[in-house]
């Protein structure tokens, strides 16, 4: 079980108020993932849930019962901090027995949990070793193997992978997708990595200073973004905003369409000059300047060879779109 | 410090400082063990002349020797034991978030700047006086007999203000080194099920071994020469309770003006300060390899 629901959870500190008013219903073996700009709350939010925090207002929920003033320790979650956090005294073995430890678990019955799993993750050579003297990834495995030993009803992460080069950042992901798989457990995850969010999730909550913006699976939010925020964090590169005549001539205020949604055709309607062109292998990044439109991202195949200065022509795909109002809201098709 | 030019200037840029650094400590060192091999008394010039060990027998059986010696021990460790455990307390309080932390924070360090006989005189005329005394007047309060302090329990009042001293320099590295824990470590523990005491048990007290080590080598240097508390206080009495190595060697050079016995027992206080430093090393020196 690990069905967690907040309503209107409100936090201050020292009357700025932080997060508020989130109203939330996570599911059994959801992967929930809170993704938003850096300070819109999202670690704040995951302590408030763990109970790091005391809310100022609102209710969190976990399997139906009121945990809102639940200590920590009795809400049976479990957290992976981007730290780590691991003990550096204690050995690997020590740091993921501590939670069993505390519990007062014989020490036959923690020895066989540790075991088991350490052996889940890898980690069997090094039980003996002491955190100093492990890798980011192992490290964070020890992290992870501190949390799956008490069986929480839900996993917590904050940005684990944040402090793991590119290459590790993407076999951890799939360790932790994997992991995700084969626990069926509740995990809410909090990055502001894009890839990691549209990858993992099942379920991303945008999060943006202190309020929800929009919860949707991956795809919801990429085809059909519920406002301009939305539509320009999710999505790399950026989605393309034009406003004025552009716009208007669509009946909108502000009209938006993604670079790979754009492409190079010789009748296209906007006619422009190639500024910046990244030349990635399989995908090439323009940035074409566009008459009476300003500047627009476009993603165009590999094989493309345009360089600075050359004159393109560009059209939308059509019914790719995205129109937006004044207030920023998306107007329906 | 890579190649072997940079190398050969570091140490011939260090040389004046060490040669320096080395007189400064063999000179004395060599000249008292010189007189600590002469007989040598001010009060009978000209009749210097070498007498091999026969200082050192004088100074072991000299009977305040003994008391002299487990009075500096309890010395050492008393004053060892009230700070590093009063200041890991305090430095947890102080370390909490509280409205004044600054104001409080000066006021705990404050007695450090108090020169040593000057502390020791406020405490024996206006706190421990058995007349005058803050103590005495609290107790005639309470209806209880003003204690004489430094006549009933000399060594114990010599301990209290040496370690009043102390304590803010245990408590201000202490303070530091508990700022240093990560507050996600904490909260780690906490969700792991550990309350305020287990968290205290297993993650601050591991965390400040290292810092406990620093405080307790270099108390114990200073402490082995505790001198100004004693003879402002007790000066050393009654009899020999409150009588120390430093104190010891200070009667009897300059009180009974017999250099050689004096050097000699400096070159005792010497060794017994290496044989307490190497037994330190021994005991918690690992706790400061990283
Ligand atoms: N203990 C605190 N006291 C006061 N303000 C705080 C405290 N903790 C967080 N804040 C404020 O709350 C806001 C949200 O912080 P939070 O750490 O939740 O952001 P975040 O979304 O996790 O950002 P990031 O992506 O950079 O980790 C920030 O403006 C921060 O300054
Ligand atoms: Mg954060």
């Amino acid at each position: 079980m690990g069905e967690i629901v907040l309503s209107d959870v409100r936090k201050s500190f020292g009357g700025v108020s932080i997060i508020q008013g989130i109203d939330l219903t996570i599911k059994d073996g959801e992967f929930v993932v809170f993704v938003g700009p850096s300070g819109c709350g999202k670690s704040t939010l995951l302590r408030l849930i763990a109970g790091l925090e005391d809310t100022t207002d609102g209710i969190i929920a976990i399997d139906g019962r009121d945990a809102t003033r639940l200590p920590p320790a009795r809400r049976g979650l479990a957290m992976v901090f981007q730290s780590y956090a691991l003990y550096p005294h204690m050995s690997v073995r020590k740091n993921i027995a501590f939670p069993l430890r505390m519990a007062g678990m014989p020490a036959a019955e923690q020895d066989r949990k540790v075991e088991a799993a350490a052996k889940v993750l890898n980690l069997t050579p090094y039980l003996d070793r002491r955190p100093s003297q492990l890798s980011g990834g192992q490290r964070q495995r020890v992290a992870i193997g501190r949390a799956i030993v008490r069986e929480p009803s839900a996993f917590l992460f904050d940005e684990p992978l944040s402090n793991l080069d590119a290459a590790l950042r993407v076999s951890m992901r799939q360790e932790i997708s994997e992991l995700h798989q084969s626990l069926k457990t509740t995990m809410i995850y909090v990055t502001h990595d894009q890839v990691e969010a549209m990858t993992m999730a099942d379920k991303i909550v945008v999060l943006n200073a202190g309020r929800i913006e929009q919860v949707g699976s991956p795809l919801e939010l990429y085809k059909t973004p519920a406002n301009l925020f939305v539509a320009g964090f999710i999505g790399s590169p950026k989605m393309n905003f034009i406003e004025g005549a552009e716009a208007a001539k669509h009946g909108a205020h502000t009209l938006g369409v993604r670079p790979e949604h754009i492409a190079i055709a010789a009748d296209g309607p906007w006619k422009g000059v190639v500024g910046i062109s990244e030349h990635l292998g399989s995908d090439t990044f323009l940035k074409v300047q566009v008459d009476g439109m300003g500047p627009l991202t476009v993603r165009a195949g590999g094989e493309v060879e345009l360089h600075y200065g050359d004159a393109v022509s560009l059209a939308a795909q059509p019914g790719k779109l995205h129109r937006f109002d004044a207030a920023g809201h998306t107007l329906s098709a | 410090m890579a190649t072997q030019a940079s190398r050969t200037a570091s140490r011939l840029m260090l040389s004046p400082a060490v040669v320096l650094l080395f007189l400064w400590m063999i000179v004395p060192l060599g000249m008292t063990i010189y007189f600590s091999l002469l007989r040598f008394n001010l009060l009978m010039p000209g009749t210097e002349e070498f007498t091999g060990f026969e200082n050192y027998f004088y100074f072991f059986t000299d009977p305040a020797f003994w008391p002299a010696l487990v009075n500096t021990l309890t010395l050492v460790l008393g004053v060892l034991v009230i700070t590093v455990v009063g200041g890991v307390a305090l430095a947890v309080l102080l370390d909490q978030p509280v409205w004044g932390q600054g104001i409080v924070r000066i006021l705990v360090i404050a007695p450090f700047f108090v020169m040593p006989s000057v502390s020791a005189l406020v405490w024996k005329n206006m706190l421990m006086n058995p007349v005058n005394g803050l103590f005495a007047a609290i107790a005639r309060g309470l209806g209880l007999e003003p204690i004489d302090f430094f006549a009933e329990a000399p060594l114990a009042s010599i301990i209290v203000i040496v370690a009043w001293q102390w304590l803010p320099f245990a408590t201000l590295i202490l303070l530091t080194a508990l700022q240093s824990l990560d507050r996600e470590q904490m909260d780690a523990a906490e969700m792991d099920g550990a309350g305020p005491i287990r968290r205290f048990v297993h993650l601050t007290v591991p965390h400040l071994t290292r810092a406990i080590t620093v405080v307790v080598l270099i108390q114990t240097i200073f402490l082995l020469s505790v001198f100004a508390e004693i003879l402002v206080t007790t000066n050393g009495g009654p009899g020999t309770a409150s009588t120390t190595l430093t104190f010891l060697v200070y009667m009897q050079s300059m009180l009974q003006f017999d250099v050689g016995l004096g050097s000699a027992g400096g070159i005792v206080a010497v060794i017994l300060a290496n044989i307490v430093a190497i037994f330190l090393m021994r005991m918690i020196g690992k706790n400061l390899e990283a």
